[in-house]
């Protein structure tokens, strides 16, 4: 067993788990956050996408004790308790999903892409970043409009907020 | 009393606007509840499939001593403790649950142990020891057809005098096309949730596409009747028909260790265990000898298909019968005769994917045409505009339904000016001449899709509405929630009918309970099937909510309007909640269950004859690719689609629905490749080895329209149409692209085996593809 003590969405956990639990296993069964999902078993589909110390994991490639002291943002944790994060609204408003199950993954990955691209963001670097988070239903054609419109607004509200 | 009311009369407020999916905030904000997201209830169990390592062969012992002995491993059922019958065929019978004696493919079932956690229950499952007489598997079609080895015996339509056609022809071209099978690759793997009750009660929550079907097949592998077994259905993370018959396969098993155990049992299949065990796309083998006169319209063709079945029968019956139906796609055709064979082998049972036989049929009659253009040196689109049915002067398809409302000459032409077909073909052409390596490929193709299920006992569904006193309403129906919106769909609907807003209508769980007897949510029927039934039952209540108002306003019913939420007469208005209320004290009833059945539809299955179809939709697509004549790699390029979907009851949804369709199309024909070594084991079980498409697969410049003022001249629910799998097949615009950048530097027609992947590419080019 190990001990593990990390922040998930701002809060402390702390657990005493199987050595091998993975970190999706943990959100999932012993924090009770189920919004990353499990799509493939094999770290290729991107449906488990997390925040670890603000960095976007597949969190079935990472073990729960490798996560002990980091800082862990779920699905459930972007919009820091407000109504939906931009990304979130943006997925929403382009119809960015259908079944919904890669929908989680996705935007915690757009995220990321989004915060270490900010206004250089284009189309063929969406589509690069996200080759490693698979949606069966929609083409991504509407998940890439979400993606870039997300990026030109938290842009401009950036800029506003420098003002 | 609803029979009167035209669907297309009343106002639209909330009906053709696109309203996002119903749990879209859900779902960006990881709240909506898949199965394997539920709380746990206490003494959950985890099961898992034990199942067979060979293709073929007799199981001679099973020894579950060691999978026992592990601590928190607590039981191990095979088809001997089975109370009732081990039998979950959904058409036929004789389709175990778990294998009895007999191993008929790799992957198959043969019991189930469950443990107290998955990952114990899954390494469990592979510590029960099975010894086997192996005999040998027969793994391919033709192999099968020569053996004469089916699973059913062969569908043939027959129409007209296809020997005379031949013989009179003025050329007659033989073709065989080899069509993959696909995954479907849902995101959420096959689950199903089973918790017993009192009595000999089950409830059961299945990620499945036909909550009936597995409430039959629940209650008859227990033992019980069908009214012991409550299902319910959410939503499934992805279905695409993976989800129709094969769910029961995965709620029986955990029903029955929740009867043995009385304890409530959850099985979820890991990723590669759901690809080796469930069933897919049939891959076929079609060949075919066409005969047309010297300008290529089509006399008469021969056709015949060697489908997979696998080893069981399944769905493969009707996804046959969609194949030969679907045989003329768009083209008249005088003289069949279009015959299907299913091909019994040593592998999974194939099912239905979304189109069911459709596509196999379409690329096949796209083949065709693309052959006879090629032979004849004509352009494509001249060939199949010479073959298009006739605009509504009663052409009939070779199964004998009248073509109406035929939209194949208004939509190709908006779609070839639109995508700028005579520009781009010629500059196409030119930078073919000058370059070598890289190769552009232009093609466009229409698809005109049958819609209704082929049997038309499944046409019908149930709804039940009702209004509480404070207006608002519950919302259930047969139809299951996918992804597709057709959630959204139906509630817009009943929103539409009372004149509320559509966050007042709340969607409730599938559930077999409420509304009983459906038919699996497919054959792109969803929205017109339950909207329908939905729509006769918001409206029957709606009218006797018209008599409590026009008491209230002393004036005539006709004086009643419903609007914004309100209820309006003589220049009065009164809430919608206080009519509610007012007919509550009136004690008239606010509760309704609608039901409905598709008119005009009749078929023969034995000639093949009939109405099948209450109407078709039409659709076309452009697509441009690039081919790396060195390596064999492809791209698409840019996609142009116009499709018909009526007058859309969503077209935010309906859009979104013709881009996921055209893509997953494109990936069964250029990247998705099934390969099963020589002992019948399926190599390519997960996302390393089975390329579904990914952001960059698919078309950079994706041009999606839906066809303007195309109301349906059916009365279907807001005269809408369709739209689920017929844009699948738009696809095949991608493939005859392909062919089109591979055959610039060949003078006649050559073959393109699906999936068109770089080996199979390189193949035509080199010409060791060719007949």
């Amino acid at each position: 067993m190990a001990k593990v003590s990390l922040t998930v969405n701002g809060k402390n956990v702390e657990k005493d788990v199987e050595d091998r639990t993975l970190l999706v296993q943990f959100l999932r069964e012993d924090v009770n956050l189920t919004g990353a999902h499990i799509g493939c078993d094999t770290s290729q589909c991107g449906a488990c996408v997390v925040h670890v110390d603000g960095k976007a994991v597949k969190s079935c490639t990472m073990l729960a004790a490798q996560a002990s002291g980091c800082e862990v943002t779920t699905i459930e944790g972007l919009s820091g308790g407000g109504d939906l994060h931009p990304v979130q609204a943006a997925f929403r408003e382009h119809h960015g999903l259908q079944c919904g199950f890669c929908t989680p993954g996705m935007i915690m990955a757009a995220t990321d892409i989004i915060k270490r691209h900010g206004t250089k963001l284009d189309e063929a670097t969406v589509r690069a970043e996200l080759e490693g988070n698979i949606c069966r239903c929609t083409g991504y054609h509407n998940i890439v409009k979400a993606i870039l419109d997300a990026a030109s607004k938290m842009d401009g509200a950036a800029k506003v907020a420098a003002e | 009393m609803n029979k009167h009311m035209q669907t297309s009369s009343i106002e639209r407020s909330t009906v053709g606007k696109g309203i996002a999916h119903d749990s879209a905030k859900k779902h960006v904000a990881g709240q909506a509840i898949y199965i394997d997201d539920m709380a746990e209830l206490p003494g959950t169990l985890h099961a898992a499939l034990v199942v067979s390592t060979i293709a073929h062969g007799i199981i001679k012992s099973i020894d579950a001593a060691d999978a026992l002995a592990m601590q928190g491993v607590h039981l191990f059922l095979t088809a001997k403790d089975i109370p009732g019958h081990n039998d979950i065929a959904p058409i036929m019978s004789g389709e175990p649950l778990f294998a009895d004696k007999k191993i008929e493919h790799l992957g198959q079932p043969i019991g189930v142990i469950a443990a107290d956690n998955i990952e114990l229950a899954v390494k469990a499952a592979h510590a029960v020891k099975v010894e086997y007489e192996v005999l040998e598997p027969v793994l391919d079609v033709e192999t099968a057809h020569e053996r004469k080895e089916y699973v059913l015996p062969p569908q043939e339509l027959i129409q007209g005098d296809v020997d005379a056609a031949l013989k009179d022809a003025a050329h007659v071209f033989e073709g065989r096309l080899e069509i993959g099978g696909q995954d479907h690759f849902y995101l959420e793997t096959q689950i199903a949730y089973t918790v017993p009750g009192e009595d000999d009660d089950m409830l059961v929550y299945s990620s499945t596409q036909h909550p009936t079907e597995v409430q039959h097949h629940v209650a008859h592998v227990l033992g019980n009747l069908a009214n012991s077994v409550d299902v319910k259905v959410r939503r499934m993370g992805g279905g695409f028909g993976g989800k129709e018959s094969q769910a029961t396969i995965i709620a029986s098993a955990a029903a029955l260790v929740s009867h043995k155990t009385r304890k409530p049992v959850k099985l979820r299949l890991k990723r590669a265990l759901d690809m080796t065990a469930t069933g897919k796309r049939h891959d076929m083998v079609s060949k075919w000898r066409v005969g047309v006169d010297a300008n290529g319209k089509i006399l008469g063709m021969y056709v015949e298909y060697l489908a997979r079945a696998g080893y069981s029968a399944d769905l493969t019956g009707p996804v046959i019968t969609r194949a030969i139906t679907h045989t003329d796609n768009a083209y008249f055709v005088p003289n069949a005769r279009i015959v299907g064979h299913a091909c019994k082998t040593n592998t999974v049972s194939n099912t239905a994917f979304r189109g069911f036989g459709g596509p196999q049929g379409v690329i096949t009659s796209e083949a065709i045409i693309d052959q006879i253009a090629r032979e004849l040196n004509l352009a494509p689109n001249d060939v199949r505009a010479i073959n298009y049915y006739a605009p509504d002067n009663g052409e009939v398809t070779p199964y004998g339904q009248q073509v109406e409302q035929n939209q194949l000459v208004p939509v190709t032409e908006a779609l070839l000016a639109s995508a700028d077909w005579d520009r781009r073909r010629t500059e196409i052409d030119r930078h073919n001449a000058t370059n070598p390596v890289i190769r552009k490929g232009l093609a466009m193709m229409p698809v005109k899709f049958g819609i209704s299920f082929n049997l038309p006992s499944l046409n019908q569904a149930g709804a039940l509405v009702h209004v509480y006193q404070d207006g608002s309403v519950h919302l259930n129906h047969g139809g299951t929630e996918m992804g597709q919106g057709l959630f959204m769909k139906v509630a817009q609907v009943v929103a539409e009918v009372f004149q509320i807003d559509v966050d007042r209508v709340k969607i409730t769980e599938t559930q077999t309970g409420k509304v009983p007897n459906t038919s699996a949510t497919a054959a792109s029927t969803g929205s017109d099937l339950n909207g329908m039934a939905a729509f006769n039952a918001a409206s029957a209540i709606k009218s006797r909510m018209l008599g409590v108002a026009a008491k209230h306003f002393q004036t005539d019913e006709t004086d009643v309007t419903f609007k914004d939420n309100q209820v309006h007469a003589k220049g009065q208005s009164i809430p919608f909640s206080e009519l509610a209320k007012l007919s509550w004290a009136h004690r008239v009833s606010l509760s309704e269950a609608g039901y409905y059945a598709t008119p005009k539809i009749h078929w023969d299955a034995k000639t093949l004859k009939g109405r099948p179809f209450f109407y078709f939709t039409y659709g076309a697509a452009v697509a441009e690719v690039a081919i790396d004549t060195m390596t064999g790699e492809s791209r698409c390029l840019r996609a142009d689609i116009l499709q018909d979907c009526g007058e859309s009851l969503n077209p935010a949804i309906d859009l979104g629905q013709i881009e996921g369709a055209f893509v997953q199309g494109m990936g069964w024909l250029t990247c998705e490749e099934l390969w099963w070594d020589k002992a019948g084991r399926l190599r390519t079980i997960g996302p390393s080895t089975y390329k579904i498409p990914g952001s960059r697969d698919v078309p950079p410049e994706f041009n999606v329209s839906l066809l303007n003022n195309a109301s349906n001249i059916e009365e279907t629910i807001f005269r809408s149409k369709a739209v689920g799998e017929p844009p699948l097949m738009l696809a095949i615009s991608v493939y005859l692209a392909l062919k089109d950048a591979i055959g610039s530097n060949k003078d006649r027609n050559f073959d393109l085996k699906t999936p068109a992947t770089p080996e199979n590419i390189l193949s035509s080019l080199s010409g060791s593809a060719n007949r």
